[in-house]
């Protein structure tokens, strides 16, 4: 936030990206598709923590962003037969739009009644999808045919079934909300959010309107959300109604938690951790979800701001 | 010449008390004003009707010649009612210079340079003294510093009318004449409303008190016709005199 060292933030961030661009060639194929997933939903993640982290706002519904960018990208492509850009397109205009009116509605609660409203809203489109069941395919789900996800400039055709074009898919807009969210936090307007969270009442008595700034960051929130699910549909080619379950507000939530909220590298180091110890875990036992459970407990004992929060507090205080 | 700020009628009730009773009140631009009255008397109610934290039960609120009573407090920070108050509020897990480039930021009008948001913030916090302690984080500061830095903030706002709610409480006797001078220089720019329970420094910066009793006004004028007012000796002391 301070104006201080902006070279060695976006350093950081840059290097990060290049490392997860040299992995795509040195992964084994199973880690190699898992990564790119993690990376979809690192941006969920992400568009989570731009809320949760820097406004303070916990929202237990933001499933529905993100099935709002799955639904409105995969229907476009299955039952409209759009192109790949224009149904990602239409998944961010789904998840923005949703995420405006869900916003006006919501904010006007805060704290426990923020949480519960905004739950609530996510139960319902959850089960809207499963009652236009003639349409979203149901608790099915729906599979985006594999012929219709292919991406063409001009003569040049990226099918983006194949695992590299996939992945760099994938690193192509994690990075791009990366960078993006690290622009923002570090704008003046990333600014008034922390202040926001910090205390409501003064921000307002600094002369600004508070209100309008909260809906923009849930808007943004929500677009980015969006973008995850519909990167997700078009990528992995699965629209799902699990996706707008509750679980899926939740995770994003143990994801940040777990990464650091407000840190720019927690979402993915959230859930990144979070996949691979589920990953080696279940490779052992069948109660796997003890081991996870346990791990999360000690998490929040020894490093309650998460693990890059609590590197940032012990050691590099520069960290975005 | 025409009062900057004036209340008609103002009242405030919160369930059976009447914390604000039907108060008409003026402010002349440029002013010192100090309001002071025992604990209890009204005094934050009304001026946080003045700055809109709180809405009135009734009355009317003239700034500059425009009704503000229904407006929103962050519309009326944008017309130049700042607020400082009266418990420290600083952001305290922000640097000192993020707490100042806060307001700084929102009355730029310029354009979206960094450096006019540093000039801004630094002006403001060497205004208060506070230039070498920029980038601690303001929850770190001495006690005095963070009302300094509330000071800060206000100012950075460029307020026609800066209300300091008990500016100089927690304050050292050394800090207090720093604050005195701090708060002349500021009226040379701004309307000043000082709730102030500290008499000395009320007698020598006020250019007119006004007291309040029980939500009303009780008794107003120059600093020496309250010295001898044999109400307002009655409301503190409790006593004829």
């Amino acid at each position: 936030m301070s104006e201080a060292s902006p070279a060695k933030a976006y350093a950081l961030h840059l290097g990060v990206i290049a490392l997860l661009f040299v992995l795509s060639f040195l992964l084994p194929e199973y880690y190699h598709g898992l990564l790119a997933r993690i990376m979809v939903l690192a941006v969920f993640a992400m568009g989570y923590n731009m809320l949760f982290g820097y406004v303070g706002l916990l929202s237990l519904g933001h499933a529905m962003f993100f099935a709002a960018g799955l639904y409105g990208a995969g229907l476009a492509v299955i039952q409209l037969g759009w192109s790949v850009p224009a149904a990602f397109a239409a998944g961010l205009a789904c998840g923005a739009v949703l995420a405006l009116v869900i916003g006006v509605l919501a904010l006007r609660t805060t704290g426990v009644a923020f949480m519960i409203v905004t739950m609530m809203f996510a139960q319902v489109f959850y089960l809207l999808i499963l009652y236009f069941a003639a349409w979203t395919g149901g608790d099915q789900g729906m599979v985006v045919p594999q012929p219709s996800r292919v991406l063409t400039f001009g003569a040049t055709a990226l099918d983006l079934t194949n695992p590299t074009v996939r992945y760099m898919t994938a690193l192509g807009l994690f990075s791009l909300v990366l960078l993006v969210t690290l622009a923002i936090v570090r704008s003046r307007y990333g600014r008034v959010l922390v202040a926001i969270r910090e205390n409501e009442e003064r921000t307002k008595m600094l002369g600004y309107d508070t209100f309008s700034n909260k809906l923009i960051a849930v808007v943004i929130s929500g677009t980015i959300c969006a973008a995850s699910g519909a990167a997700y549909a078009l990528l992995f080619g699965y629209v799902g109604s699990s996706f707008a379950s509750v679980q899926y507000s939740i995770l994003p939530l143990l994801w940040v938690l777990l990464g650091g909220a407000a840190t720019t590298l927690g979402a993915l180091i959230g859930t990144l951790f979070m996949y691979y110890v589920i990953d080696i875990t279940s490779g052992f036992t069948s109660a796997y979800l003890l081991i996870v459970g346990v791990a999360l407990i000690l998490l929040v004992l020894f490093f309650p701001k998460g693990i890059l929060g609590s590197i940032r507090q012990r050691w590099l205080g520069w960290l975005p | 010449m025409m009062p900057l700020l004036t209340t008609k009628g103002l009242s405030r009730n919160f369930g059976g008390l009447r914390a604000v009773d039907n108060v008409d009140f003026a402010l002349m631009p440029g002013e010192i004003r100090a309001v002071i009255g025992p604990n209890g008397a009204g005094k934050t109610t009304f001026v946080s009707l003045i700055s809109g934290r709180i809405q009135p039960s009734s009355g009317m609120i003239v700034f500059d010649g425009a009704d503000i009573t229904n407006l929103p407090a962050y519309a009326r920070v944008r017309l130049g009612v700042a607020y400082t108050f009266q418990i420290t509020s600083v952001f305290a897990n922000l640097s000192a210079y993020d707490n100042v480039a806060l307001p700084v930021q929102r009355t730029l009008t310029d354009g979206r340079s960094k450096d006019a948001v540093k000039a801004g913030v630094m002006a403001a916090l060497e205004r208060t003294g506070l230039a070498d302690r920029a980038h601690m984080p303001a929850g770190q500061l001495s006690y005095g510093h963070q009302r300094l830095l509330e000071v800060a903030m206000g100012l950075a706002l460029k307020p026609r009318l800066l209300i300091l709610d008990e500016p100089t409480q927690g304050l050292a006797d050394s800090e207090i004449d720093n604050f005195i001078t701090l708060v002349r220089e500021i009226a040379k720019s701004a309307t000043v409303l000082l709730i102030e329970h500290n008499m000395p420094v009320v007698m020598q910066l006020a250019d007119r008190i006004t007291v309040f009793n029980a939500g009303k006004i009780l008794a107003e004028g120059t600093p020496e016709q309250i010295r001898e007012n044999a109400e307002v000796q009655e409301a503190y002391l409790g006593t004829a005199p």
